[in-house]
């Protein structure tokens, strides 16, 4: 499936006369964030879209040297905090590998079942953005309805609504709050009721599904090639989910599809997420009534210390595979860490699909690529 | 037939838009639906969660004790160097120096509320409030002195 690629050169296709150059960005409502775009137009055709990275570059990778192993969790809820949990969870799995931690089972499942309302909220969040990129106002405050019941789970479990910080080594920070089942259960009744709504609203809709078939079309090579994951590449009927293909903690117990969709262009990136969204409540169905009694977290030193090695993990984050590399050198803090995150491959594809096709159709693809920056910078 | 699409086009556009416009319609008249909650209005009503993470604070008794034994765990803890325990020599009853905190100085301005000088607290000396609303006109402001004036060591606490 593999194809050479020339992104080197076609990065060094200058504007020709009669182009027109434009700067969307780096303050801009539809970039979702501090993204600087440089595009080059030919009329209303896209000849290139050039990314500027770096306005929300804050270093993280070299923060997290000169912090403990415990210390540097809270620091990876800053990179793509629409799915916090989930970094928390790669790094807290890193770490555990290190230090050879047996996680108590009832741990795993309150971990899976943060993971999975984090997935919801998040892509609750990008369907409400995306529909608000095509100019669609009422589907933000639709999908926030849902996403502030989660919100106020997450609030009243781990303390705050974004930023968590709830994952440490060796299982979570708190145990579960009394209420957790019962709101979580009056969460999916909610979902269940008004789910119909979405279709109704933005997907059945004749002009929202013009704006998105066939447009930004990605074959599965190029997918492959440019090294897309998550939704991205499973709307270009490429397998990439992480918690199938190589499954931590209790995902292999579980019964869940891996969502594909074969159309590869921004409709298919749209249903996997949409249909993705069932699939979460489908796992939450099965764990919250057999959530194990037991420790909520593993007995651990009060210092940790990694052994001398190289330790990675990767888990299945909203937008794609986090992967968390960590090199210690025996010490308290670790000597390297790099994260490989879902977002900055996932927007490297936006020139190869945006390419060829008109500048109102930028917007809606860079909505279906669901960027979040401080992701792609960190 | 280009014609014969175009019409259908136009009719399928006409009732997808209708829809959509019908949902609207339900919220438009179903009032109790509605689920805005008036911020500054609400005050007096407004709970939040026991555990949310709003700013470090040190309950203090009514004979103006607290349980901080100055360990320096939560200094070492924070990531951000957020907490600074200041140390004192007090005079124990029977003549002897003792060492105890002057000042637990905290920086609401560099907490990021990681809850993580809580968790490393062995004598349960501080804990999470749930204010929120921590704007001031001066950043000096934000530096706060944890402890209370005059305030001791409660008894039995090691």
């Amino acid at each position: 499936m593999y194809r050479q690629t020339d992104i080197i050169s076609d990065s060094r296709i200058s504007p020709q006369e009669g182009d027109l150059v434009i700067n969307v960005g780096p303050q801009h409502p539809a970039t979702h964030g501090v993204l600087h775009l440089v595009i080059t137009l030919n009329g209303e055709t896209i000849k290139k879209v050039e990314p500027h990275l770096g306005y929300i570059h804050r270093s993280i990778e070299k923060m997290c040297e000169s912090l403990t192993y415990r210390q540097f969790i809270y620091v990876t809820s800053r990179m793509d905090y629409l799915s916090a949990h989930i970094n928390n969870h790669a790094c807290a799995l890193c770490v555990e590998k290190g230090l050879q931690v047996e996680v108590p089972a009832r741990a795993q499942v309150i971990r899976v079942l943060m993971d999975e309302l984090t997935r919801i909220a998040s892509h609750e969040l990008w369907w409400g953005a995306m529909a608000m990129d095509l100019g669609a106002f009422t589907p933000f405050f639709h999908a926030f309805r849902e996403r502030e019941t989660i919100n106020d789970i997450m609030e009243e479990t781990c303390g705050a609504r974004l930023t968590m910080n709830y994952m440490v080594p060796g299982g979570v920070m708190q145990d579960l709050h009394p209420d957790f089942q019962k709101r979580v259960k009056e969460f999916i009744q909610l979902y269940k009721r008004k789910i119909h709504e979405y279709d109704e609203l933005v997907t059945d809709n004749i002009i929202f599904q013009n704006r998105m078939k066939s447009v930004g079309y990605l074959s599965p090579e190029d997918a492959i090639s440019y090294g897309c994951t998550g939704p991205t590449a499973r709307g270009s009927s490429v397998s990439s989910d992480i918690r199938k293909l190589y499954p931590y903690e209790i995902y292999d117990k579980l019964e869940f599809d891996e969502v594909l969709e074969t159309g590869g262009d921004s409709f298919a990136r749209y249903m996997i997420r949409i249909r993705e969204m069932h699939e979460s409540i489908r796992i939450i169905e099965q764990l919250i009534d057999n959530i194990p009694e037991g420790d909520f977290q593993a007995k651990t030193k009060a210092v940790l210390k990694l052994p001398k090695g190289e330790f990675y993990t990767r888990v299945e984050t909203a937008r794609g595979e986090l992967g968390v590399y960590i090199v210690s050198e025996g010490g308290t803090t670790p000597y390297r860490i790099k994260f490989r995150s879902p977002g900055f491959s996932n927007l490297s594809v936006l020139d190869h699909i945006a390419r060829g096709s008109k500048i109102g159709d930028l917007v809606a693809m860079m909505g279906t690529l669901d960027l979040v920056i401080p992701d792609i910078d960190r | 037939m280009f014609i014969v699409k175009y019409i259908k086009d136009i009719f399928g556009a006409v009732k997808s838009l209708s829809i959509g416009m019908k949902r609207t319609l339900y919220y438009f008249t179903h009032h109790k639906e509605i689920i805005t909650q008036q911020y500054p209005d609400n005050k007096d009503t407004l709970v939040l969660p026991e555990r949310f993470k709003g700013e470090v604070v040190m309950p203090h008794n009514e004979n103006n004790e607290h349980r901080c034994t100055g360990c320096q765990a939560c200094e070492l803890a924070c990531p951000n160097g957020t907490i600074k325990v200041i140390f004192k020599n007090d005079l124990t009853p029977e003549g002897k120096k003792k060492k105890a905190i002057d000042k637990l100085v905290y920086h609401l301005e560099l907490c990021t509320m990681c809850n993580l000088c809580i968790e490393a607290c062995p004598s349960d000396a501080i804990k999470m409030a749930q204010t929120f609303e921590h704007s001031v006109y001066d950043r000096s402001q934000l530096t706060k002195v944890l402890n209370n004036p005059g305030s001791k060591i409660m008894e039995g606490v090691e």
